[in-house]
């Protein structure tokens, strides 16, 4: 009970020590010195100093498993597992709220302090944009989503968290998700800050280049650990579902990668200002429409967990007033013509650039027309319509090709202006390696659609002159070869993976046996087990193939006592090359039981170049930190 | 006339429009033949025709309706006023159950049979279809 009570009152002290702030930043801006108060940085630092003491005490609550807090009541239990009760604390609504507004202060906070070397009026200023962010953010949680609210009588046994979530990669995936998210929140609020003190300048660019690295990373990482546990948990044995919930993520991670390129370009010249502002703005509006979209309920997805329209609403309200306050300042204070006149070449890194922008544009304008479209629809006909992978494969992959081309040819431009590549013998040589290779393949196996067969060969490219540049003793750019050649490996994996992979669907009974071309799937026992919160049935499987070769599975079913719900948890065996994936269901307490067995090829490569991609990022970042 | 950086600004409007224009048309058309309809038990019954599109059938799945054998489940997806008899082999999600949410994707045969490709269940033990809950708010 206590530790509910300093929750509460230490999150109104936050909010209270953001309307203290506000007046003393003013009155700090319009004096002629060039610091910041110290009152400032002490006020912002208790702000975020409030808000941690309002988290750990919800953590607490948790931890004592305290039902006289409603939240806890909703998502937590006295025999879940410690760790589940810690995570449990942002697996729902409210808690995932609060660490929103903490990953705010705290980054405000460290914004504060890290960016001494800039004028000191772009600094008060983007504290203050943040400030609003954070006020809206207060407000939200204290009125619409109290993660504090009291229950009487205080009920002896909780709801329980839905077990699908109690994961250890589930565990971490909304706190380094939001890391991302809220490091754009960083990026808006400096982006605004610039543009009012016309400070859009290559200094602007080399120090605002951190945080949009680090919101990369952040944001990579979490989109990855989203996707494995997908993978594992969900038993559908893919790793992408082009579901609503996932296209949310993927949007602002579209738009972040744009301006991560656009930035290197600003980095140089001072060019690209209005665009590397209109990404700014974009990226966090498009994080926090994700948020509004998901806990709105409006989206029609499979992963809708319970919800609230109040809540909705007000994220709507707070959006549109976002994208006014961020347009009305852009129109009244972005001025074009102060910067150097520029001439832009064609054959520059400069134009590359702005070609990688426009794919990533046209690639976010798929996702989010995919993904909003059915809403209007909805809204406007009455009609109810889900889009689904089809419809990204039909408009994505074909692009693909014009893109991977240009991601092989763009590195060897210099910036300003470059000749003609002269075309080198190891050029030609990979090219011709590549074709030959897919040829091969294509032959041997035959690929379904001719799409495929045609990205298939220039993603070897891609793939081949990666790992040449990785591998070459120029050390310059390093990074962004580290990142490029993890993205042509996604490729390529993902690629393999969709053309190799095979499944096989049964019902079965104990003890029986299905034959398949090449094979056998036996299903020898099945046991009973007890774990901390639920009773477990563990099915004894073997596979076998023609060569008398035979690995186990054991795919095991959880039933949780509380929420009563049944998850299956797929047994996988990883190999370099392909995952064996097994998952069982029981249907109605029948004698049947609904196997499904997988060979994913290629499976690992997928994670692993993602991590390249992202440890490309977080290289860059070392390394400038390194230089200061 | 016009200076040449005027001229280019005209170009790279003109080029930006262009494409623009194309690319937006592009998804509208792809996205035209790629959606897939979610309808309720109740509005299949009141379909003028039958196409041989993919749709989707939300509803709750009846007590006592589900039939499973080696290769195929059947089972009668309601929105508590009609009814339909879906036939599916393939992999079930965990929370499909009798009495809870289903949405099934696949190809009508008639207005009471679907023969289903796949099977979605919601991952909330307490979600329920919107259509379930209109059905079972007007009773």
């Amino acid at each position: 009970m206590l530790a509910n009570q300093i929750g509460y009152y230490s999150l109104i002290l936050g909010l209270i020590s953001s309307i203290i702030i506000i007046p003393i930043s003013l009155k700090n801006y319009h004096q002629n010195n060039e610091t910041i108060d110290r009152k400032i940085f002490s006020l912002s630092f208790f702000q975020f100093f409030f808000v941690l003491i309002s988290f750990i005490g919800l953590v607490f609550s948790f931890i004592n498993s305290d039902f006289g807090n409603e939240t806890v009541y909703n998502n937590s239990h006295t025999t879940k597992p410690l760790f589940y009760k810690i995570s449990g604390t942002w697996g729902n609504h409210e808690g995932s709220l609060l660490l929103w507004l903490l990953v705010l202060t705290f980054f405000i906070f460290l914004f504060l302090v890290k960016s001494k070397s800039q004028p000191k009026k772009y600094r008060i200023l983007t504290l203050l944009f943040q400030q609003i962010i954070i006020i809206g953010f207060f407000i939200f949680v204290l009125k619409t989503s109290n993660p504090f609210n009291y229950l009487f009588p205080v009920p002896k046994e909780g709801l329980g968290l839905n077990p699908i979530l109690q994961d250890p990669a589930l565990a971490i995936h909304p706190p380094i998700l939001y890391l991302g998210f809220v490091g754009s929140s960083i990026i808006f609020s400096s982006s605004l800050a610039a543009v009012v003190q016309q400070y859009i300048s290559k200094s602007w660019a080399h120090h605002i280049k951190i945080w949009i690295l680090i919101s990369w990373f952040f944001l990579t990482i979490g989109i990855l650990l989203g996707s494995i546990w997908a993978y594992y948990e969900l038993g559908w044995g893919g790793f992408w579902f082009w579901d609503p919930v996932e296209n949310v993520s993927l949007m602002p991670w579209l738009s972040l990668t744009a301006l991560l390129h656009c930035i290197l370009v600003l980095e140089k010249k001072t060019i690209l200002t209005s665009w590397t502002i209109i990404l700014s703005i974009a990226t966090f509006i498009l994080s926090v429409s994700g948020t509004f979209l998901v806990r709105s309920g409006i989206l029609n997805s499979v992963h809708t967990f319970a919800n609230d329209p109040e809540r909705g609403l007000f994220i709507l309200f707070f959006l549109f007033f976002l994208i006014f306050l961020s347009l009305l300042i852009f129109f009244m204070f972005h001025k074009n013509g102060n910067y150097e006149a520029v001439k832009i070449n064609f054959l520059s890194k400069e134009t590359s650039i702005l070609i990688n922008n426009w794919f990533m544009m046209y690639f976010l304008s798929v996702v989010l027309i995919g993904t909003l479209y059915p809403i209007f629809l909805e809204v406007l006909t009455n009609e109810k319509i889900s889009v689904g992978p089809p419809f990204y494969h039909k408009l994505i992959l074909p692009f693909l090709v014009p893109f991977l081309i240009f991601m092989t040819v763009v590195p060897y431009l210099k910036w300003i202006k470059s000749e003609f590549i002269k075309v080198r013998i190891e050029i030609i040589l990979l090219f011709t390696l590549s074709f030959i290779v897919s040829f091969l393949l294509f032959k041997q196996f035959g690929f379904e659609s001719l799409v495929v067969s045609i990205l298939i060969p220039f993603t070897f490219y891609l793939f081949l002159i990666t790992i040449k540049d990785l591998l070459s003793k120029n050390k310059k750019n390093f990074s962004q070869k580290i990142s490029h050649f993890g993205f042509s490996f996604l490729v390529l994996s993902i690629l393999l993976n969709s053309i190799f992979s095979s499944e096989i669907i049964i019902n079965l009974k104990e003890g029986e046996r299905f034959n398949f071309e090449g094979g056998a799937i036996i299903f020898n026992s099945l046991e009973e087990n007890n774990g901390k919160n639920y009773k477990s049935i563990i099915g004894n499987f073997e596979i076998s193939n023609d060569k008398n070769q035979s690995i186990k599975l054991m795919p095991e079913l959880r039933i949780y006592n509380q929420p009563s719900i049944v998850t299956s948890e797929a047994d996988i065996k990883t190999t370099l090359f392909y995952d064996k994936f097994l998952v069982m269901n029981s249907v109605k307490n029948n004698e049947y039981f609904n196997v499904r067995y997988q060979v994913k090829s290629f499976m690992i490569w997928i994670w692993i170049s993602t991590l390249i991609l992202a440890v490309g990022g977080l290289f860059s970042l070392t390394k400038r930190l390194y230089e200061k | 006339m016009y200076g040449k950086k005027v001229k280019l600004r005209v170009l790279f409007l003109f080029l930006v429009l262009i494409t623009l224009v194309l690319s937006i048309y592009l998804i509208l058309k792809s996205l035209e033949e790629n959606v897939v309809y979610f309808l309720s038990p109740t509005e299949i019954r009141n379909l003028a025709e039958i196409k041989q599109e993919k749709i989707r059938i939300g509803g709750m799945v009846k007590n006592q309706s589900i039939i499973i054998n080696s290769n195929e489940i059947n089972f009668i997806i309601t929105d508590l006023k009609n009814e339909i008899n879906v036939s599916y082999s393939g992999s079930i999600p965990n929370l499909f159950s009798e009495g809870k949410g289903v949405v099934a994707e696949g190809y009508l045969r008639d207005r009471n049979f679907l023969s289903a490709t796949k099977i979605l269940a919601k991952h909330d033990e307490n979600y329920m279809p919107p259509e379930v809950k209109e059905a079972l708010g007007d009773k």
